[in-house]
């Protein structure tokens, strides 16, 4: 049996690799790979969970033996940095196939080149 | 019909394959090699107390660099792409009495916050990228609020190339002092705040570099926001 955290990781990733197979309009295909990147970020940081240990401050009460892996973390953060980057790019170029061709629709679109 | 049931199998066989892969990996162990010199470490080698940050700016500062470098070649993308002469902001209505008021009183807090996050990244949860995105929040509201406002752009280019610069003049510093690039020289060489660790004045240059990252993430998420908002007027 897997844990609840890994099913919930699996599942994002599922639901978003299924928006970006399925749907035709660009924009959602853009929120599919979203919601499977935070599926990816989840996972990441669940498998640097320790049960019963708190999170990575070195505060009062918290001892390097009392705290979660740091790294997972820390390449979270930067996996968040570069998917807002890469969202915001996909993005602008969805303003502009939107501008050239007047739809989203992938399908229209592959249509009209042709 | 038939493209959804194949997609339906295919995302079937992935599952399956990945629940798999990660029944192998049991959920809550203690698996920890590298991290676990990080945290007994931390303190000492660094100042501050947060590892996550420690991790991401003083020990894998070049890292982290580069992951600035990438943030601005997307923003530098976003403006090359949406680029065009007479661009306008386009909005006909203006926000409503809620949304303006609210903007009005909140947008310097908001602001505040952002400044917080970073600079007590080497304290607390958040750091240079949660507290720039913060930042760029407050924009977007009055974005939002005000139908002919706009970043003063002129100043946000400046800001920008010149914060991106110090980044790398903070590197070269720790390059003449300590050897390497990117060598925490306020920490090691210098020592101060040695006897607050836990406070702010802590943490050798991590607050300093946080700092710069904020700024930097601030302005250019502030720049994506514009060129994406404003829309080609052709008469």
């Amino acid at each position: 049996m897997i844990s609840v955290y890994y099913f919930g990781a699996i599942s994002l990733i599922l639901i978003g690799l299924y928006a970006v197979l399925v749907k035709k309009n660009v924009l959602k295909m853009l929120i599919g790979l979203s919601i499977m990147e935070t599926g990816v970020n989840l996972l990441l940081v669940s498998i640097g969970y320790i049960s019963g240990r708190s999170a990575p401050i070195l505060s009062e009460g918290i001892g390097p033996n009392q705290a979660v892996d740091p790294i997972p973390q820390a390449l979270v953060l930067t996996a968040i940095v570069i998917g807002v980057a890469t969202t915001a790019m996909a993005l602008s170029v969805a303003i502009i196939l939107y501008g050239k061709y007047g739809t989203l629709n992938v399908e229209e679109i592959r249509r009209l080149r042709g | 019909m038939l493209k959804r049931l194949l997609a339906i199998t295919t995302l079937i066989i992935i599952g399956y394959w990945l629940a798999q892969g990660l029944a192998g990996v049991p959920f809550g162990q203690d698996r920890m090699l590298v991290g676990k010199y990080y945290l007994e470490h931390v303190v000492e080698q660094t100042g501050a107390v947060n590892a996550v940050t420690a991790v991401v700016v003083n020990y894998r500062g070049f890292d982290t660099l580069g992951e600035v470098t990438v943030l601005f070649i997307a923003s530098t993308g976003v403006g090359a792409l949406l680029w065009s002469r007479k661009k306008r902001r386009t909005a006909r209505t203006e926000g409503s009495i809620v949304l303006t008021t609210g903007t009005r009183l909140l947008a310097p807090f908001v602001m505040l916050f952002g400044v917080y996050i970073f600079i007590h990244g080497h304290l607390t949860p958040g750091g240079g990228f949660p507290g720039g995105a913060t930042i760029a929040t407050a924009f977007l509201l009055l974005y939002m609020a005000f139908v002919t406002y706009e970043i003063p752009h002129r100043a946000f280019e400046k800001i920008e190339g010149a914060v991106g610069m110090t980044y790398v003049i903070v590197g070269l510093i720790g390059l003449a002092i300590g050897g390497y690039f990117l060598y925490d020289w306020i920490w090691q060489t210098w020592g101060w705040g040695h006897d607050n660790i836990g406070r702010l004045f802590s943490g050798g240059f991590i607050p300093i570099i946080y700092t710069i990252i904020g700024i930097k993430v601030g302005t250019e998420l502030s720049g994506i926001i514009d060129n994406m908002i404003k829309e080609e007027v052709s008469k």
